[in-house]
């Protein structure tokens, strides 16, 4: 049964202004739906060039379901490309990533392409000649995604020819990314460890909603970092030194006040973050010999304007959340409708002590990893809540904690950390990316 | 005196120890300083300084252990159960005199939670060393043979 292909109105619907209907959960219409316009139309993270170090590097991603890759030129440019042949569509890349040397070879024909897609060379190409080969979208090579933009050498790409531009649709927000880059020594960062792949069964909104949840720790995380911070202080004898593993456990524990006070920052476009004035990564030991650095590197008060700039989560909507704090991006990957595929990458913070890659691993295996028992914890929210969804008692998800009644749409805004606003934020963003264009798509193809 | 056979004997009673949920006794196994790793790169050398799934000391693992028994871990309604088939371990040194016992078994580990059921392969390196007369736990490494894959929720011990 389609009830939401070509109707836009339908889709808008779906989106109160402080309650979204569980069909954007768990309606596989709705679900096509995002892969056709939504994921188009946004500004998607493709992956991080220093996973293109040198020519012939080549990575590959998802924008939305299609596979997409992105490769190092022999100029030293960055070009991101549909993986598929343009002869009969076979996946020119295969792995998450690699090195093609000079040129990309695709296995069927061997077809073989410039590392900035165009066609190099057809075998037998005479068999083409008089054919009007000249005339087709092979001629050209693997299909560009023409609108690229890498910032701060995060690759980002939207596949809809027509939108909004990357300034206009992330603006104020890439100040997390900033932070982020800045807290290495040498304004670097380097992608050096494999992500940590989890599968969850849910969709994804839930988990990018998730991320600026502040009402649930305390609650759904009671009992992995509220058993450790109880088995340490039951086991810490006289230690004074609370472990590194104890310090990141230990914050999602606290009370409905810190949140309340840390305050949530909303951005327009769906973006946002948690963790204005404080976070939970706030109270971290310092690291011997980094503030040196950071101070020699940038002068005393930049480095302190740099470090103490600490937010939670950024969400950059649609599909990631970036920690600047302990240099984590997830990426929130749909599969199905109630199927997610997360990446949690770790950024080394070039120049900068071991000590602090260590840290955002542990964090990382910690918190995102199928083996993570906050993992664990946030996962059961996840399947329960799409198992619940399809219950018809009640179809709407409320997300009126401190709606105020009237509240502007698409502005930048700080206010009190436990409020649902950055889920409505990102719900307006959702119906507007998931139907810009629809109308007039759909009359050229009629 | 430690021979391989007790080395053989230790595995087989650490298995049933996970296998029948005795975690407490699973637990004394360990050395005061004892590691469980689970790392996810190919023939990983550094747990701290290359990304792992799992590396934890003795705390870390009485957190895991006290959190599967928790009132309030909803990730256990129901209960998670598991089991181990294990291949005969490959004894790797068994030096008494340098008091350095190391073992390699391939195991084939199921863990079940209501009507799921997951399967994985691997291998276990067992790194124990003598206390008194027994044998503890320095370190257990588990590497699965599909490490890179994306997983759901493994909850109990490999
Ligand atoms: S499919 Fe690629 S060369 Fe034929
Ligand atoms: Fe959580």
């Amino acid at each position: 049964m389609k009830r939401y292909g070509g109707n836009a109105r339908a889709i808008a619907a779906l989106v109160r202004e402080a309650e979204v209907h569980r069909d954007v959960y768990v309606d596989p219409e709705i679900f096509e739906l995002e892969m056709a316009h939504l994921f188009p139309n946004s500004w998607v993270y493709v992956g991080h060039a220093s996973q293109l170090a040198k020519p012939g590097d080549f990575i590959t991603a998802n924008i939305g379901r299609q596979p997409v890759m992105a490769s190092r030129h022999t100029d030293g440019s960055i070009h991101v490309f549909y993986n598929r042949c343009p002869h009969k569509g076979v996946k020119i890349a295969s792995e998450p990533c690699g090195n093609t040397g000079k040129f990309f070879r695709c296995p069927y024909h061997a077809w073989s392409f410039k590392t900035d897609g165009s066609l190099l060379a057809i075998p037998l190409k005479k068999g083409y000649e008089g054919t009007g080969f000249g005339d087709t979208q092979a001629n050209e090579g693997l299909s560009k995604v023409r609108n690229v933009v890498i910032y701060r050498d995060f690759i980002f790409a939207r596949l809809s020819a027509n939108g909004v531009s990357f300034e206009d649709y992330f603006g104020e927000s890439l100040s997390t990314i900033d932070n982020m880059v800045d807290r290495s020594p040498e304004g670097k960062l380097a992608v050096q460890a494999t992500p940590i792949r989890y599968m969850h069964t849910c969709n994804w909104k839930m988990l990018v909603e998730n991320q600026t949840d502040t009402c649930h720790p305390m609650v759904a995380h009671e009992s992995s970092a509220g058993t450790a911070v109880k088995v340490w202080k039951r086991e810490q004898g006289d230690s004074t030194e609370t472990p590194m593993a104890v310090q990141l456990y230990g914050p999602f524990m606290s009370p409905y006040e810190f949140y309340e006070q840390s305050g949530i920052r909303i951005w327009p476009n769906g973006h946002g973050h948690t963790g204005v004035a404080n976070s939970i990564h706030s109270n971290y030991s310092d690291i011997p010999g980094y503030l040196d650095q950071m101070v020699a590197a940038y002068g005393e008060q930049r480095a302190h304007e740099i470090l103490g700039e600490i937010r939670h989560n950024t969400v950059y909507f649609p599909n990631i959340m970036v920690k600047g704090a302990v240099q984590i991006l997830r990426n929130f990957i749909p599969i199905a409708v109630d199927k997610t595929l997360v990446e949690s990458w770790v950024y080394r913070l070039v120049g900068a002590p071991d000590k602090l890659y260590e840290r955002a691993l542990m964090y990382n295996r910690f918190i995102n990893a199928p083996t993570s028992i906050v993992g664990h914890d946030d996962l059961e929210m996840y399947e329960r809540a799409q198992e619940g969804l399809k219950s018809n008692g009640n179809q709407w998800v409320n997300l009126r904690r401190l709606y105020d009644g009237h509240e502007e749409q698409d502005v930048t805004a700080v206010i009190n950390g436990t409020s649902e606003r950055q889920m409505r934020n990102q719900f307006h963003a959702w119906a507007k990316f998931i139907t810009m264009g629809m109308d007039k798509r759909i009359e050229a193809a009629e | 005196m430690i021979g391989e056979k007790t080395i053989t004997d230790f595995i087989y009673r650490e298995a049933e120890l996970l296998d029948t949920m005795e975690w407490q006794t699973w637990l004394d196994l360990f050395h005061p300083e004892g590691r469980y790793w689970m790392p996810l790169e190919w023939q990983q050398q550094d747990p701290v300084l290359q990304p792992s799934l799992m590396y934890e000391d003795l705390l870390l693992l009485k957190v895991r252990v006290e959190r599967l028994a928790g009132e309030r871990t909803f990730s256990q309604k129901p209960k998670s159960r598991c089991h181990h088939l294990l291949q005969a371990p490959r004894i790797v040194t068994c030096d008494p005199a340098a008091g350095v016992f190391k073992a390699r078994t391939a195991y084939i580990y199921t863990e079940t939670r209501g009507d799921m059921l997951e399967r994985y392969s691997g291998w276990a390196s067992h790194e124990l060393v003598q206390v008194g007369d027994a044998l503890k736990i320095k370190l257990k490494r588990v590497d699965l043979v599909n490490f890179d894959a994306p997983f759901g929720n493994i909850q109990l011990f490999m």
